[in-house]
């Protein structure tokens, strides 16, 4: 059962780690697309889009789309390795719905958060055992537990809305710095990112992670511990959505069960905007990261210029099957083009 | 499935890794720099009832010329909803009439509230004269509409309300106190005020319902009301299937049961649906709150005979009228202060900046055929 991927996963990774690219096309990868994409529609925007250009509106886009960007990082190594969690949304919703119970129930803010980061924990825990432990596809897991901390969290906060939170904390999730566009709270976010980007592509933890992603037979015989990087990847996953879980609540000064529904999907079809293979083994923080603020980038422009959201759900669903669809096709171009014309792929 | 194939291997299994500390401990220490400082509800709570309260009524003239050339956006909860669809159709009816432009924008899902927010925002951007908009939740718009507000922008909610110093008028359907009182005395009518009756709500904890329902127990302690007894309130959660089974297990539960209230679109839908195809078609008896178009062959069939709702057409037009006025600097949301709607005639703002539309429309074989909503 298991063949069919592993033959699949192993190619890739040495058409990623060992096999040269051709010379010409080979050059050009996904990832750096996405970021030339993303760059030429700011720029076009800037010019062409009223309203865009301003200070308030750049914080907007990039307030909006943080969520989105810390749920990427962890997101990006978890499909790096093969894996996916789908329940990141409702750990969000899960994590604000605590944080406006206990909140209720008066207790300490500062409090409130270490508890919402350790409730994240144990949801990314309770996903990497079922995964590492029961042996189950992480996609049937996480599907799972999607409902079920979405249940829980209307469980533990019913159908209430806490909005009365402390104003410092307000104007962390919703404030700017002094009088730029850069909203509070991108701070934290870029410690994160240059930390994820750091681990992914500079650390043996980073190496393992895509050596289980290709092939975590491979890897194993090679001596990585694929459960034990499966399970680190789970938990930072679900620790990085219950502090954005917190972030939201203060970003919308809203406490529901119902925060940030459907937030696994954008943040899943952003990283694979950005390159990131669905299979496992290959992919860059980079891409994902700008295929999080193309994504971002074209909602807020497309919403500016009274594109109907209906209109805008497509071109979002155009773009993901794009997305899905091109590296393939353009792998599958450059291998024929590799094995046509070998001489000139090993120059 | 690749995983199964490691399933057994024994020296994977070891202590919990040292990079989720480090990655555990990096994002709490980011997160406790930037947001430092210690509250706890009750500790804030003092701090707010210090606090200065948010003055709503600035200047307003009454006399003041409606101004032309203003744009109108409507933000429902959710597009191509056809309860929406219906109130925003009003709203450009009553905008067209003034020669005021009318836009709509919203999000597809009627949970996105980051959604609406980044839409408050779009407008806040493109400067529209006034928003209407109908809150998925109230308070995750308050920073986007404050922003707005201050921006020069006038905020009116219709049907669905945010926290009060969010916007300048709400535009409510109708009293709670009305609708709830309503729909028991339509039912005792219907009854010739005797015997048991229950109630098919949605979920347990949500606030219009339960304001809903408070209204009706007192109602119910009227004398008229001796003989009607209030067995049971189900919870269908607004289900169609759970309201359908809570229909069936109240007939079963309460074999001599004479009439049921469902004060929600989607539960007296099921519960219609439950009573046509049962023994229990026409002799018990169902109200509550529905639209013409889903309980019209119900109607017409004579499982149900009369049920309410407000004209949601009429409450967008009042949410345009009321946004113009407060463009053209009439009214500025402060009670008391009163304005014309064109053919509605004249409301009066009342405590908090609510505008009440006026009291449900009762819809039975002899008005039905007049909606299509």
């Amino acid at each position: 059962m298991a063949e069919a991927p592993e033959t699949l996963s192993t190619q890739g990774l040495s058409a990623q780690g060992i096999g040269r690219r051709p010379a010409l096309i080979g050059a050009v990868r996904w990832d750096t697309v996405v970021g030339a994409l993303l760059v030429i529609l700011i720029g076009v925007s800037f010019s062409t889009v009223g309203g865009f250009g301003n200070a308030l509106n750049i914080s907007f886009l990039i307030g909006n789309t943080l969520p989105v960007a810390a749920i990427a990082l962890p997101m990006t190594m978890l499909v790096a390795a093969g894996e996916i969690d789908l329940s990141v949304g409702s750990t969000v919703g899960l994590s604000g719905a605590v944080m406006g119970a206990l909140w209720n129930h008066g207790v300490n803010i500062n409090a409130i958060i270490v508890i919402c980061a350790l409730l994240g924990v144990v949801c990314g825990l309770a996903n990497a055992l079922l995964v590492t432990r029961l042996g189950l596809p992480s996609l049937a897991v996480t599907i799972g537990t999607m409902a079920l901390y979405r249940g829980v969290a209307q469980i533990v906060l019913g159908s209430n809305s806490v909005t009365d939170f402390p104003q410092n904390y307000l104007d962390f999730g919703s404030g700017r710095l002094g009088g730029s566009f850069l909203p509070t709270a991108v701070l934290p976010w870029l410690v994160l990112a240059a930390l994820a980007v750091v681990v992914l592509h500079a650390t043996g933890f980073g190496r393992s992670v895509f050596a289980v992603g290709a092939s975590p037979e491979a890897a194993w015989y090679a001596g990585v511990r694929v459960k034990r990087v499966k399970l680190s990847l789970f938990v930072a996953t679900g620790l990085i959505s219950s502090l954005t879980g917190v972030f939201w609540v203060l970003h919308y000064a809203s406490a529901t069960y119902s925060n940030a529904t459907g937030l696994e999907l954008s943040v899943v079809a952003a990283v694979l905007l950005g390159g990131v293979d669905f299979d496992g083994g290959r992919g860059t923080l980079g891409g994902a990261i700008a295929g999080v603020f193309l994504l971002g980038t074209l909602q807020n422009v497309m919403s500016l210029a009274d594109v109907s959201a209906q209109s805008q759900t497509v071109v979002t669903g155009v773009l993901l099957t794009v997305s899905v669809l091109g590296p393939r096709v353009a792998r599958q171009v450059f291998a024929r083009q590799a094995r046509l014309q070998p001489m000139r792929g090993k120059s | 499935m690749s995983t199964v194939l490691i399933r057994t291997t024994p020296r994977l299994r070891r202590k919990a890794p040292r990079a989720v500390a480090a990655l555990a401990a990096s994002g709490l220490i980011a997160l406790s720099l930037s947001a430092c400082g210690g509250a706890t509800k009750s500790s804030t709570d003092k701090a707010a009832s210090t606090a200065p309260a948010v003055t709503q009524s600035g200047s307003a003239d009454p006399n003041a010329a409606t101004k032309k050339g203003l744009t109108v956006a409507f933000l429902p909860k959710q597009v191509n909803n056809p309860y929406f669809n219906i109130s925003d159709a009003g709203g450009n009816t009553a905008l067209t009439a003034l020669g005021e432009s009318y836009k709509e924008v919203g999000t597809t899902s009627a949970t996105d509230t980051a959604g609406q927010v980044s839409y408050v925002n779009t407008l806040t951007q493109q400067h529209v004269s006034a928003i209407a908009v109908s809150a998925q939740d109230p308070g995750a718009l308050c920073t986007a509409l404050k922003q707005a507000m201050s921006a020069g922008i006038k905020v009116v909610t219709y049907d669905s309300d945010t926290d009060p110093g969010c916007r300048q008028v709400f535009v409510s359907q109708a009293s709670s106190e009305a609708l709830g009182r309503s729909e028991v005395d339509l039912l005792g009518k219907e009854l010739n005020y005797s015997g048991q009756i229950a109630i098919l709500s949605a979920a347990q904890t949500a606030t219009n319902q339960n304001a809903w329902i408070g209204f009706m127990q007192d109602e119910l302690k009227k004398p008229q009301f001796a003989n009607m007894k209030l067995v049971k309130i189900a919870y269908g959660n607004d289900d169609a299937q759970m309201s359908f089974q809570q229909t069936q297990g109240l007939l079963q539960q309460y074999p001599g049961l004479k009439g049921v209230i469902s004060p929600t679109t989607v539960g007296i839908k099921a519960a219609a649906q439950y009573l046509d195809g049962s023994q229990y078609k026409g002799k018990v008896l169902l109200t509550g709150l529905g639209t013409p178009n889903d309980m019209r062959s119900y109607v017409q069939d004579g499982t149900v005979k009369a049920f309410e709702l407000w004209d949601p057409g009429k409450l967008g037009q009042l949410a345009a009228y009321t946004a113009v006025a407060l463009a053209s600097g009439q009214i500025s949301g402060g009670q008391g202060q009163t304005f014309t709607a064109g053919a509605l005639g004249s409301f009066t703002i009342g405590a908090q900046g609510v505008v009440t539309l006026g009291a449900p429309t009762v819809f039975d074989s002899s008005n039905i055929g007049q909606f299509n909503f």
